[in-house]
């Protein structure tokens, strides 16, 4: 049991330190992020979208924009554990993102999987660059956790597929370029059979993106709705009705590229009942506070050396485990229970709001009402768990009805 | 970074199971539930056989000169197998405080004994219900004489060598005491876990030599290391608890299915999992802290014991729960698993007093980092 780099680690850890430290800001300490320099637009986006895309560029210029892409495509062929020293490193540095992981994380590698090499040749550098965003067209108000009962429909005729219905919670959709799709093509299939997918240009006529104003007042979700949207059958990925095993790959991808919820942590929590008043002594000195401050830092701590065993795992060329799904639900509803009770903490202040980003408060009032959104995205709580007691554990998957009947004799979405 | 035992240590980790398994642990940790021996002398036998109370016992001592880590998957491997045997006692608590001393004749004298197995040791610390410090400790040490009541000691009608926490002037240090010595009263206890010995013992003036006397952090620093250790015991507990649980909810059918395939059931061994998984990776770290001595030891084996607590309880608890009302019955094996569970959560201080060390330990440390 070490803590130390390979020497060969070691050496790439260091060309990505000198990289970054001639091409970016250092964070002062661990709370210290990129801010953008204005606020516009629907979802609150502003320049930080196109200082993410110049990032971006300036990394693959560099070679270090998609690591483990094939240098081919606009990557850098780096191993596993190449890709997290380079996470490792850059996170020290005070620099844009949020707009590019579903297109390099979960579009990419499904274009590399399923596009002709004619159009990976087209596509994929761009997308490594950074200055084309792409968007995931999968949820429909009707399928969500049970993401194989969509209903957008897809008709063809000749070489050309026409795609009618809605999308929702489409991150990001109101300022990408690409997107990727997932449509029912035949209806009298059974569920999972009758499924096709596609990428396609957001600016085809026929769509239109509405944004959803979410719990936290921000809008980064859409509605996306189509109304005769036109797309060539050469930008269908897989083949015609097998489009659920398409997006098993991105899935897949999905939950690799989920991480940690971002938000209050261990240290705010200890920070604020150090200072907190309890009762004419500092929070940290009661008895009742001091248990649920070890019990975060039992989860805290947890998680950190969860993620050490599986770049351990990487660093000897193992597969890592399924253990990304146990950081989102454990970070995530860590982050609701912590926000709660450090706004519990903080007593009546913490009724009045907040949008002042350096204030604590802003901090835990945006943590409280960001939480339920994370335990949802990306696959609940429940849909984890039971990939956690399938996939980890082996135990069956649950009685189907909807399995083996025609898609449309299957009930779906809410009836009240 | 390499975050991981080496192959040779998962290698003795196998081992050290086959034989567990070979010789039904769990089998004859009921079998000293239900009888009258205090402990299974054949199992324990077989362990010494087997070197694993040499193993961080220095060569020049007669032992195998290893280290802390090869101890903690060893550690584990004893939690799976829930063995009646005072292998934690000697080995964690005894063993180590006498490695930990200055004291060169006492490390001649006992080590050796210690690590053939020759000799079996434990540490008699608590004085009353409730939870030991170091501040309150009764027992007083005075020109090499001992006195003083100490109760709940872990196998202390099985051990033949104490190491007993006495005051001494201001301090608090760690004594030697020989259970033949004049003065030494055993009465043996009823323990809430049988396959375990218990014994209340009373010292009169007892000859004892000192393993520590100068500084009070000797029992901390010890109750540290074997808290880590007794963390992977529970991490095994707590894996086999949760694996007797999935084996009976993949085989026994109700409504017409498998109760594996309920969600209800699926996602309580989901959560089984989680928390085995967050204890097992803090006590790698404990395991790290432990085998180099790090400044970090105080904090890493809190969260070690508090988090592998937190699991043995849940898996254990939830196992009988998958089971239904066979899990509730004598007959079966769940609850060897929750008593032992229960015992190992207070044998060194209970839950809360261990939460309350670590935020302790985290504000001193000013971590984390």
């Amino acid at each position: 049991m070490d803590f130390n780099d390979t020497a060969e680690e070691a050496k790439f850890r260091k060309e990505a330190s000198d990289w970054l430290s001639a091409n970016a800001e250092k964070k002062e300490h661990s709370r210290d992020v990129y801010r953008p320099a204005e606020m516009t637009g629907e979802g609150g986006e502003s320049s930080a979208l196109q200082d993410a895309k110049d990032w971006m560029t300036k990394k693959y210029e560099a070679g270090w924009a998609c690591l483990h892409w094939p240098k081919e495509y606009g990557g850098r062929d780096a191993t596993a554990i190449e890709r997290v020293i380079w996470a490792q490193e850059e996170s020290k540095y005070k620099v844009p993102g949020g707009f590019h992981e579903i297109g390099q994380g979960m579009a990419g590698p499904t274009m590399m999987l399923y596009a002709t090499e004619e159009q990976k040749k087209q596509y994929l550098p761009p997308m490594a660059k950074g200055q084309e965003i792409w968007c995931q067209l999968f949820s429909e108000p009707g399928a969500g956790s049970d993401l194989a009962g969509i209903k957008t429909k897809a008709e063809l005729d000749g070489d050309t597929w026409t795609i009618n219905g809605q999308k929702v919670w489409t991150s990001g959709a109101h300022y990408s370029d690409y997107a990727i799709l997932v449509t029912r093509s035949d209806f009298n299939a059974p569920k999972h059979k009758g499924l096709t997918y596609f990428f396609l240009d957001m600016k085809s006529p026929g769509i239109e993106v509405r944004p959803i104003r979410q719990i936290t007042g921000g809008a980064n979700f859409n509605e996306v709705y189509f109304t005769d949207v036109k797309i060539p059958d050469s930008q269908r990925l897989g083949e015609v009705g097998d489009g659920w095993k398409v997006a098993l790959t991105t899935l897949m991808n999905e939950r690799l590229a989920v991480g940690d919820a971002s938000g209050v942590d261990f240290q705010e929590i200890f920070e604020l009942t150090k200072e907190s008043d309890f009762n004419g002594e500092n929070a940290i000195s009661n008895g009742g506070v001091r248990e649920k401050l070890a019990d975060w830092y039992c989860e805290y701590a947890g998680l950190k050396y969860t993620k050490m065993r599986n770049i351990s795992a990487l660093s000897r060329g193992d597969t890592p485990g399924p253990d990304a799904s146990i950081t989102k639900i454990v970070s995530a509803n860590k982050l609701q229970d912590i926000a709660n009770f450090g706004m519990d903490l903080m007593d009546n202040a913490s009724i009045i709001k907040s949008d002042d980003k350096d204030d604590i408060r802003a901090l835990f009032q945006g943590s409280l009402l960001g939480a339920p959104l994370i335990r949802i995205a990306g696959g609940t709580d429940e849909i984890l768990r039971n990939i956690i007691a399938e996939q980890v554990l082996g135990m069956p998957q649950d009685v189907r009805v909807d399995k083996t009947v025609p898609f449309n004799e299957i009930p779906s979405g809410s009836k009240n | 970074m390499n975050f991981e035992f080496s192959d040779d240590q998962l290698v003795m980790k196998e081992e050290v199971r086959k034989l567990f398994e070979k010789e039904d642990s769990v089998k004859r940790n009921r079998n000293i539930l239900e009888g009258d021996e205090n402990f299974d002398k054949d199992l324990w036998n077989k362990v010494v056989e087997m070197g694993l109370t040499a193993i961080t016992i220095p060569e020049e001592h007669g032992g195998i000169g290893l280290g802390f880590l090869e101890l903690c998957v060893v550690a584990e491997e004893m939690g799976r197998a829930i063995a009646p045997i005072p292998y934690s006692s000697s080995v964690y608590l005894a063993t180590t405080a006498i490695i930990n001393s200055s004291n060169d004749d006492v490390k001649n004298e006992y080590l050796p004994k210690l690590a053939a197995g020759e000799m079996i040791g434990t540490f008699a610390h608590s004085e009353e219900l409730g939870t030991p410090t170091s501040d309150n400790a009764k027992t007083t040490f005075q020109n090499g004489k001992l006195s003083g009541e100490k109760i709940a000691v872990p196998d202390g009608d099985i051990a033949n060598l104490f190491v007993v926490s006495a005051k001494s002037g201001d301090k608090v240090g760690l004594f030697l005491v020989d259970a033949d010595s004049k003065g030494v009263e055993v009465s043996k206890a009823e323990c809430f876990d049988g396959s375990r010995s218990y014994a209340n013992i009373s010292f009169k003036d007892v000859d004892a030599k000192i393993i520590e006397d100068s500084s009070s952090e000797a029992i901390e620093k010890l109750l540290n290391q074997a808290a880590v250790l007794f963390a992977f015991e529970q991490v095994g507990g707590a894996e086999a608890s949760m694996n007797m649980a999935k084996e009976y909810a993949m085989g026994r059918y109700a409504f017409g299915r498998q109760i594996g395939s309920f969600q209800a059931i699926k996602h309580k061994l989901a959560d089984m999992y989680i928390s085995l998984t967050l204890a097992r990776s803090n006590c790698y770290f404990g395991a790290w802290a432990l085998g180099n001595d790090a400044p970090e030891l105080p904090v890493a084996a809190a969260t070690a014991r508090v988090s592998a607590t937190k699991a043995f309880y849940e898996c254990s608890k939830e196992n009988i729960q998958t089971h239904g009302g066979m899990g509730a019955t004598w007959e079966f094996d769940c609850h060897l698993f929750y008593r032992r569970a229960r015992l190992l959560s207070a044998n060194i201080g209970g839950q809360s007093l261990w939460k309350d060390k670590l935020v302790s330990s985290i504000e001193r440390s000013n971590l984390p980092q």
